[in-house]
């Protein structure tokens, strides 16, 4: 398999880890409560160790002189190819668990295949990730499950947070032509056929929480492709703040 | 009466239940939540633990400011489980504080009305990635020659939460003075940014071991519970003796044009500290008092309805088990 190829659909994978782990670390401090608030940053830590993880690999194959820093820093935006779904603000608690839960479901799957893949430094790092994640996926269907099916309140923030993520769901099972030559070499995972698994995944638990799952046609796709929502340039801006300020040092 | 039975009843206090308890702290024994104890002492320990607590979570906030722009991959992440260590600490430190009857909801609302106080440092800002080193090598640093003689202190649950929170603080500080180092021997505006940072965070973290002897009201009924086991003036001095030279080792220089070594005190001496900007932060008029103190209150108020989902969700499981069992 071309590197370069590799590399991309590292980042396929890799850069989802890094959006989403830089959206949760941005709540610690200011969770609900002090329990929620160190889950939060439990499941922002397991996957920024995740991201680590992929990005060195990723830095071993680019070449001596590129570092785990210079991919998680020092790309444009363009250059970034996580989902739209993990780059959404955190626009309430609401918002947060189901942004996370949308993500966990198809994250373990995903893991669940890609600990077979041939790529040995791969399939490890999925296996390592498959216990954490298994976690996270417990805690935000636990709490889907609370806040659906908790207060009048809660039920409606939360039914409005389903709605307005779901358009953000389909893009996880999309293929860009990198992720299709990393399947064909026995590298790459077809995430394509985790999507009925997924949805019913997803449909049991909503249903549980008594939330409705949406009738909707029509999807958001574009940040595998490095099309992202206005939202990635400032989260952007906050993450790549030290390295743009002052280029070439040593932290 | 016997010792056992001074534990167990819930008599008023009188004189020799005072002078047996007062024999037990001198004995170096453990008070626990069931002993009895009098009502000064469970009160000092209510406020003293949860402004601990408080601190811990407030703390969260200057340090948060900076995960998000944190320079490195490998200091994001250590800077994250830092700032999660703090709230790890608050919880402790509340569960330990709630075995003196008093509830989580009650120390957040004295917490948010400004009853109660948290180390008046956080009202400083973090303007530089530096300020984490600083916060990390200073005020942990002054931190911990606070607490640690707490992990020997009178009231149990108090001394055991202390013991885990020294380790943990130990470890950021060593963090904080190595994020300093790699700043000082980098480039010029690397160093520059940790001279400022050591400019600005100097004379508040002084201020952090609490005003002088003279002016500390609960310092002699302290020392008697062992809730302090040295005076301000005396942890202040260590803090000095003691990070000076740590200064000077990465080439950094201490903002006090008096400080000076005596060899015949073998301490450093040093210049004056200004009361006047402590207490004015003290009173709520320092640079960021206003900012923590909203963040934590929008943060609980935004929560609410978390909570009482939770709360909701909970009690309808417990009825439906109730009713599976009938």
């Amino acid at each position: 398999m071309k590197k370069e190829n590799l590399i991309q659909y590292i980042y396929g994978i890799a850069d989802n880890a890094l959006i989403l782990g830089q959206r949760l670390s941005e709540l610690c401090g200011h969770g609900p409560n002090l329990e929620t608030d160190i889950a939060c940053t439990n499941m922002a830590l397991d996957l920024l160790g995740q991201t680590r993880s992929y990005y060195q690999y990723a830095a071993h194959l680019s070449g001596e002189k590129v570092t785990e820093d210079d991919i998680a820093f020092l790309r444009t935006e363009r250059q970034y190819k996580n989902v739209l779904l993990v780059e959404q603000p955190n626009t309430n608690f609401a918002y947060i668990i189901t942004r996370q839960f949308f993500y966990d479901v198809f994250h373990l799957l995903l893991l669940q295949e890609l600990q077979n893949s041939k790529d040995e430094t791969l399939a490890a790092i999925a296996k390592k990730g498959i216990k954490e994640v298994s976690y996270h996926q417990r805690f935000s269907s636990d709490w889907i499950k609370r806040l659906g099916d908790g207060t009048e309140v809660s039920h409606q923030k939360t039914q409005e947070a389903v709605n307005d993520l779901w358009k953000f769901t389909d893009e996880l099972f999309q293929l860009t032509e990198e992720d299709k030559n990393a399947v064909e070499l026995g590298v790459g995972v077809d995430v394509s056929l985790l999507k009925e698994k997924y949805y019913q995944i997803v449909g049991e638990v909503l249903e549980e929480a008594t939330l409705s799952v949406p009738e909707l046609k029509w999807f958001r796709k574009g940040g595998k492709e490095g099309i992202h929502s206005e939202h990635m340039g400032y989260l952007l801006s906050d993450l790549q703040y030290m390295q743009r300020t002052y280029p070439n040092m040593k932290w | 009466m016997s010792e056992k039975e001074i534990k167990n009843t819930g008599a008023e206090p009188s004189r020799s239940l005072e002078e047996l308890f007062d024999q037990r702290i001198a004995r170096d024994e453990k008070i626990e939540p069931k002993d009895w104890m009098p009502e000064k002492y469970r009160k000092t320990h209510i406020r003293q633990i949860s402004q601990h607590a408080h601190s811990e979570i407030v703390g969260m906030l200057p340090e948060g400011n900076w995960i998000s722009r944190a320079p490195s991959m490998r200091r994001k992440v250590a800077l994250l489980a830092k700032v999660q260590d703090e709230a790890g600490h608050g919880l402790y430190l509340y569960s330990a504080c709630e075995t003196l009857g008093i509830s989580r909801e009650e120390l957040y609302e004295q917490l948010h009305t400004g009853k109660a106080k948290y180390s008046s440092i956080f009202n400083y800002p973090t303007l530089t990635w530096a300020d984490i080193g600083a916060i990390g090598w200073l005020v942990d640093g002054a931190a911990i020659i606070n607490q640690v003689p707490l992990c020997s202190t009178s009231y149990g649950p108090y001394a055991r939460a202390m013991i885990r929170v020294c380790k943990e603080e130990s470890f950021h500080q060593r963090q904080g003075f190595e994020i300093m180092m790699t700043l000082a021997n980098g480039t010029p505006e690397q160093k520059e940014l940790a001279q400022d940072a050591l400019n600005r965070w100097w004379w508040p973290s002084l201020m952090m071991l609490g005003p002088t002897d003279a002016e500390s009201v609960h310092t002699e009924q302290s020392m008697k519970w062992k809730l302090k086991r040295k005076t301000n003036d005396e942890l202040r001095q260590q803090f000095i003796d003691q990070t000076v030279p740590q200064a000077d080792l990465i080439g950094l220089t201490v903002p006090d044009p008096d400080l000076k070594w005596n060899e015949e005190t073998k301490h450093y001496d040093f210049g004056d500290i200004d009361w006047d900007e402590f207490w004015q932060v003290v009173k709520g008029h320092g640079p960021c008092n206003k900012e923590r103190l909203s963040a934590r209150v929008d943060a609980w108020n935004e929560g609410e309805w978390v909570r009482d989902a939770a709360m909701a969700y909970a009690e309808k499981q417990q009825d439906n088990k109730i009713k599976k069992a009938i």
